[in-house]
């Protein structure tokens, strides 16, 4: 798949926006006043802005509120009712906090709770898709979801609970990456059941259908950086799992925390544009291609 | 609404023969003229006459070699365009509702003023049937001719898609695949008619018909060679008189 900027953008610092969010709902850390307003500004910031970036890829962006009418049937309509409701429930709660010096417990849980449902569904819009088998595995949820956990713990200072979240994480990582180098060959699917005539021989394409390219080679055939997968993989999860565990365990201090959040970010971002790069939809065997 | 309809009054669909396919590429070239002119946004190409030309189309021809286990390989020509599929995750992915299945005839089409062009719709395409137009910034499919198949200001002969009517192999049918009596629903039984990638669960409604292998074959099929047996019978008259003159000299 072809790694578009404004999903890597998106996924990356929505999932770590609304990670952030679901602890704030939970009252950790337990702030308040101009404090309290810090850490929601950077969590707004991260998912607003995350879901800002992922209009930048629409034909037509300008009709985006049409998409909050299929919700029964589609998970990119889902994903922006949770998305809208969580950063109601959040704001509401977020001005109770930082203004009347009130806590809200049942709508800080209500809005934790729609936050994590929103990096549900984003993760749902590619784990639906049977026509890239990297993607359609209960693993990607699971990913999605501890991901933004253990950026959200690591944002709102929570070593503790980082820490566990953080190791958790790096695993779904480690197994979503050998599952997903199986899935391919494991969906059964290949040119010759993409074109029927599997059973009488070996199928291969003669003639693509034109010299140039298309939309579709641009955007399901993406194979430029493939070949440094394997480095990008160690580099993503140094970045993201190793150096801020390594951090979190040597004395604290606001510097490493800093660090430790900025390498986090630099890490998943890296794994996200492998999870586009490496995905193969199967149109690109119409092609002779993966 | 995205959801699809339990079941369609019609299946209306292509029946491709593979047999007959010889890769000329005239459906694509009528595709491409018919639904540029006609219905919905056309279609459009970048850099058409530069060093890198690309458009969309909804509908291209591949051409795939099949190498047996044992004798010599066969080149088959493969076009393919949208299956309007039963189970059609195009339809279900889509958030606006732009994407639909039609309830009285199973057609599946954009509403492009709804289109947001996120192209999710083409993500969940197995058969690669959806193009985001580049210059509308909406998704373009296949109609099977919808402002064509109905339209009563064509002769009758002319309402059948455009690929099916500029085919000059006859490699394409159409018809409704949901009624057993139909002249296409007969060619896939009698042929073997199958589906695309049938593990994607999607139920496509166009058929493909398997090539014959054409080097095994024992009955007559050259249609061409009782045309070309030798027509001159005795002659008659004038040129009889002198054949027989002749003759006897």
């Amino acid at each position: 798949m072809h790694p578009a900027p404004s999903v890597i953008v998106f996924t990356t610092l929505s999932g770590l926006g609304f990670g952030l969010l679901f602890f704030l709902g939970l009252g950790l850390p337990d702030v308040s006043g101009w404090v309290a307003f810090v850490f929601f500004a950077i969590a707004y910031g991260l998912s607003v802005g995350g879901l800002m970036a992922s209009t930048f890829h629409l034909g037509h962006p300008e009709r985006a509120l049409k998409a909050f009418t299929q919700w029964r049937s589609s998970w990119l309509s889902r994903e922006g009712w949770c998305a809208v409701l969580a950063l109601i429930a959040m704001g509401l709660y977020a001005i109770g906090i930082i203004f009347l010096g009130q806590r809200w417990e049942i709508l800080g849980v209500l809005g934790s709770l729609l936050s994590l449902a929103t990096v549900f569904t984003t993760s749902m819009i590619y784990t639906q898709l049977k026509t890239i088998p990297r993607w359609n595995m209960k693993l990607t949820p699971a990913m999605f979801l501890s991901f933004s956990l253990a950026g959200g713990a690591l944002l709102a200072g929570q070593t503790r609970v980082a820490l566990p979240l953080l190791l958790i994480a790096a695993l779904v990582q480690i197994l979503y990456w050998r599952q997903g180098d199986r899935a391919f060959a494991a969906s059964g699917t290949d040119l010759g059941t993409a074109t029927g005539l599997g059973a009488r021989g070996s199928v291969r394409a003669f003639e693509p259908p034109h010299t140039g390219t298309n939309y579709l080679l641009r955007e399901f055939v993406h194979v430029v950086g493939r070949k440094h997968a394997e480095k990008l993989r160690v580099i993503s999860f140094v970045l993201a799992f190793f150096l801020p565990v390594v951090l979190l365990l040597i004395p604290f201090s606001h510097f490493f925390a800093l660090m430790a959040v900025l390498s986090h970010l630099a890490g998943i971002a890296t794994s996200r544009w492998l999870f586009f790069a490496q995905a193969e939809h199967v149109v690109g065997l119409y092609y002779g291609k993966r | 609404m995205t959801q699809l309809p339990q079941s369609t009054d019609r299946k209306m669909g292509l029946v491709i023969d593979l047999d007959t396919c010889v890769g000329c590429h005239a459906c694509v070239i009528s595709c491409k003229g018919w639904n540029t002119e006609n219905y919905g946004a056309p279609l459009s190409d970048q850099d058409a006459y530069g060093a890198n030309p690309s458009g969309t189309f909804l509908n291209r021809v591949h051409s795939y070699e099949v190498q047996p286990a044992e004798g010599h390989a066969q080149l088959i020509h493969f076009p393919k365009s949208c299956l309007h599929c039963e189970d059609a995750p195009c339809v279900t992915v889509c958030p606006t509702g732009a994407s639909y299945k039609r309830v009285e005839d199973g057609i599946v089409l954009v509403n492009e003023s709804d289109c947001i062009g996120c192209g999710l719709c083409a993500w969940s395409c197995p058969y690669g049937a959806r193009e985001l137009d580049q210059a509308e910034g909406v998704m373009k499919k296949c109609t099977l001719c919808v402002d064509r198949i109905y339209n009563e200001n064509l002769p009758e002969v002319d309402r059948v898609p455009s690929c099916v009517r500029t085919c000059p192999a006859g490699a394409r049918h159409f018809g409704d695949l949901g009624d057993p009596d139909s002249h296409v629903s007969k060619l896939v039984a009698e042929r073997d008619g199958m589906d695309l990638m049938p593990e994607m669960g999607t139920k496509p409604v166009n058929k493909y018909l398997p090539p014959r292998p054409k080097d095994q074959i024992e009955e007559q099929i050259d249609i061409l060679a009782p045309l070309l047996t030798p027509v001159a019978e005795e002659p008659k008259g004038f040129l009889g008189w002198l054949d027989k003159t002749l003759e006897k000299l």
